[in-house]
């Protein structure tokens, strides 16, 4: 199986020495979707600025390598990288609200990425996103390509991005907590039209969240983080079913379910916390060592 | 899991330092002026008219940044102007800050008819053109530090007004003032003890940025001629005469400007300074 | 009865759409409301973005004055009472923010936030009331002296409970309190406010999008769509059997983390 996107023991930490991520290692396929679950703070959401290349400047990769479609990232050049990324992953923002440019219209932000990195045509990437917004089932894409995001729902705006995530055929998706922002019934539609996308273009999916229930909807597979290291990675049914790793269980069982009212929302024990903790200072014993 | 932010802590800033210890520099060199101040700043001397500062040749002993067209000792001079545009700092500044802000305040908070009171005269204000108006103000008033002080207030208090309302504004909208609403607290009691001290840094860095453009008004007035009498050493006004002989004598126009330019920037960095040190807040 | 709530409407001005000349025109948030909430019970308040759940909170608060019905609390009517004869009433009823960020004002250090409102109405020995507070919320008592920007927010949450209940309010609002935490805060907060509820004997409304919560905590449910009453009932009920359309799309739409839940 060859992966879209390999991470190799990446470490990552704050310039100031604090760890953020701790030998962070995971695989993507083609047509698969992995799940990055864990509290705010975990990191979870960094694993993907790593990838795309939008880490904060406070942060810096301090060792381990990021395979994306057979190449090796760190290997290239700055701007052959970007080139690289911004051909071959996209991301779906969380915020659909300031994810658009509210001064632009709908139609040259789809578009621009395919006539900048791309070197399309602007005729042919016009084609492209009204193609694209039909995709994602919007009605009446020509009117919405002139549109100005202020005009759009919550909803039509986060179908927007994810047209336009896919817009340039990338191998990588990555969904930053995408649908954090919207009702349960938009969450349902959107997350329905995101499995719908991957699996017509065949691509790798990353899935960042918190919630362990979207996750039972969406992903293949998993990883849970705590203080920026994976301590469970498993098949998304095994997790569920047989969690291995005790913090992994508590936070199944913290999860609110309604059907389940006084068997779910148990807080997670101090002493698996701090039992998690320990696991944490072990390995950054060891590789300091 | 605790929250990594809270383990940053920040450095004090060189800057900080270094226009703290300009601005202390100028305050003491403003108030000891009689007891350090070399010459006398209104000594003429015509034969010791255009003398260069200590290190060229051809230098007069004891006038160290030497003297202007009419042979007066322009360090101090400088020290003497240094009065000057620090009470024209320290009292225009807080004047216009102290309107601007309280008008600022009560526009952003209270909104509805203060607001548009406020904000319309704001607005209608800003349309006159300021230094015609302060020149005109002047004119009327006749020249003196009175007079300067009232043009400064008057033309830059709307700075104040606008920044402060938007704050106030923003700050309004927070959840900690309809928490002080559910505690029962009255309008202005919260406006006192929750607005005002979120908006304080904004207005302490304000405050500090209007000391320098003070000082820099002040110092175009004396250019134009508008400001104290010509008798009383100015820095706008010793540049006004070193630009006539700026070839013959550069040190008369030269140093009055350097310091000119110091103490705006030591008042604008002090300001930014301030704001982040005394923030507990990290943004 | 703690509330009762009759024909409740509240508009706000579009300034958006303000034409030239002539009357702005106005967005109907709640379109006329009843519902009672009777002493010692724990109401549900769900429903969707822009369903008016937040915004009737607050009209219940008095924080918005409502532009049509009555609202009464504990039989007395507070639908238009200005605000100074409010200020009696208000130790009566208490309010937890959503954003304990927000609502907590960063320049004060968190004993000064729980003991303001209670200087506020004339109480004495402060001190003691705050430790009070804090032992009840189960923070350690030295966190008096911190800023908020020091906790976690999880300990945020607490100390916005702390500071409603060291009035000793009759009834609260917890407007979305835990919708910004995490999972393992969240239970947390939610046990310490039930325990809370049946302790001092509060009436509590439960402000939230989230049903799965709602389930756990509330007695009573009501549900918001578009600034009207959809369902109103007691919380199992609603949840076996949801009698509109609104409600069962709700419930079908939660992602359980279950794999074989019939979902897609």
């Amino acid at each position: 199986m060859n992966s879209f996107l390999e991470v190799r023991n990446l470490n990552l930490s704050l310039k100031a020495g604090m760890p953020i991520l701790r030998s962070v290692s995971l695989n993507v396929a083609a047509g698969q979707v992995h799940g990055l679950v864990g509290e705010s703070g975990a990191g979870k959401s960094m694993i993907g600025k790593a990838v795309l290349g939008t880490l904060p400047r406070a942060l810096q990769v301090t060792s381990g390598e990021i395979w994306l479609d057979g190449v090796n990232l760190n290997s290239l050049p700055t701007a052959e990288r970007r080139k690289t990324i911004g051909a071959k992953a996209a991301l779906i923002p969380q915020d659909p609200l300031t994810a658009l440019n509210p001064s632009k219209r709908i139609g040259p932000q789809i578009t621009r990425r395919l006539v900048d990195i791309l070197g399309w045509q602007k005729s042919d990437a016009e084609a492209r996103a009204v193609e694209l917004l039909h995709e994602v089932h919007i009605p009446d894409p020509a009117r919405v390509m002139k549109s100005y995001p202020h005009e759009l729902s919550g909803g039509m705006r986060q179908r927007i991005l994810i047209a336009s995530a896919f817009a340039a055929e990338p191998k990588l998706i990555i969904a930053d907590e995408p649908t954090t922002a919207l009702d349960v019934t938009v969450q349902k539609q959107i997350l329905r039209l995101i499995a719908e996308m991957q699996q017509r273009h065949d691509t790798a999916l990353l899935f960042v969240t918190h919630d362990l229930g979207v996750v039972s909807k969406t992903c293949d597979t998993l990883s849970v983080l705590y203080a920026g290291k994976v301590i469970e990675e498993a098949r998304m049914r095994r997790f569920f079913t047989r969690p291995i790793h005790p913090y992994s269980a508590a936070l199944l069982k913290a999860t609110p379910t309604y059907t389940n009212p006084r068997g779910s929302l148990t807080p997670v024990p101090q002493s698996v916390i701090d039992a998690t903790e320990r696991e944490v200072r072990e390995h950054d014993m060891r590789a300091s060592r | 899991m605790r929250d990594a932010r809270g383990d940053v802590t920040r450095p004090i800033g060189a800057r900080l330092w270094l226009s703290g210890a300009w601005l202390a520099l100028l305050v003491l060199a403003a108030l000891c002026a009689p007891l350090i101040a070399p010459k006398d700043p209104l000594m003429q001397d015509l034969f010791l008219g255009r003398m260069p500062p200590f290190w060229v040749t051809g230098a007069e002993p004891g006038y160290l940044l030497g003297t202007d067209s009419l042979g007066r000792d322009v360090l101090s001079r400088i020290l003497y102007g240094a009065r000057l545009a620090l009470i024209v700092a320290l009292v225009a500044g807080s004047l216009t800050c102290f309107i601007g802000a309280t008008l600022g305040l009560i526009a952003g908070y209270y909104r509805g008819w203060p607001d548009r009171i406020i904000s319309r005269f704001v607005d209608i204000w800003m349309a006159f053109p300021p230094v015609l108006f302060a020149i005109l103000l002047i004119a009327v008033m006749g020249p003196g530090l009175v007079s300067i002080i009232i043009a400064i207030v008057v033309i830059d208090w709307t700075r104040f007004a606008r920044v402060i309302r938007a704050e106030a504004m923003s700050q309004g909208a927070m959840d900690y003032v309809a928490s002080a609403q559910v505690a029962g607290r009255t309008r202005f009691g919260t406006m006192l003890t929750e607005i005002l001290p979120n908006v304080l840094p904004t207005i302490v860095a304000l405050l500090t940025l209007e000391m320098g453009i003070a000082v820099i008004i002040e110092a175009i007035l004396s250019f134009v001629n508008l400001s104290i009498s010509t008798d009383s050493p100015t820095w706008g006004g010793m540049i006004a005469e070193g630009r006539t002989s700026v070839h013959q004598a550069w040190w008369v126009l030269v140093f009055p400007l350097i310091t000119l330019f110091l103490t705006v920037l030591s008042f604008s960095q002090l300001g930014e300074g301030l704001k982040d040190r005394f923030d507990p807040v990290l943004r | 009865m703690m509330y009762e709530i009759r024909d409740l409407k509240l508009s706000f001005p579009d300034i958006s759409r303000k034409p030239l000349l002539g009357p702005v025109p106005r967005i109907e948030v709640l379109k006329g409301l009843s519902f009672d909430v009777p002493k010692g019970v724990v109401l549900g308040i769900v429903g969707g973005s822009g369903s008016g759940k937040s915004t009737l909170g607050r009209a219940m608060l008095r924080l918005l004055e409502p532009t049509g019905g009555t609202i009464r609390f504990d039989g007395q009517d507070i639908t238009h009472t200005p605000e100074e004869h409010l200020r009696a009433v208000r130790q009566r009823f208490q309010m937890i923010f959503q954003d304990p960020m927000s609502s907590l004002n960063p320049r004060r250090r968190v004993g000064a936030i729980i003991s303001g409102p209670l200087r506020l109405h004339g109480m004495t020995d402060l001190r003691s009331r705050v430790n009070e507070a804090l032992d009840m919320v189960g923070l350690p008592r030295n966190f008096a002296t911190r800023y908020p920007h020091e906790l976690s927010g999880g300990q945020r949450q607490r100390v916005g409970i702390a500071r409603a209940i060291a009035l000793r309010p009759e009834f609260i609002l917890a407007d979305e309190i835990v919708s910004g935490l995490d999972v393992s805060s969240q239970a947390q907060v939610l046990n310490l406010l039930e325990e809370l509820v049946r302790d001092l004997g509060l009436t509590l409304a439960f402000v939230s999008h989230d049903l799965s919560v709602i389930r756990r905590l509330c007695d009573r449910t009501l549900v918001l769509h578009h600034g009207m009453i959809v369902e109103e009932g007691a919380t199992a009920a609603l949840f076996d059997a949801p009698q509109t359309a609104y409600t069962q799309e709700l419930l079908a739409a939660i992602p359980l983390p279950d794999p074989d839940q019939p979902w897609r």
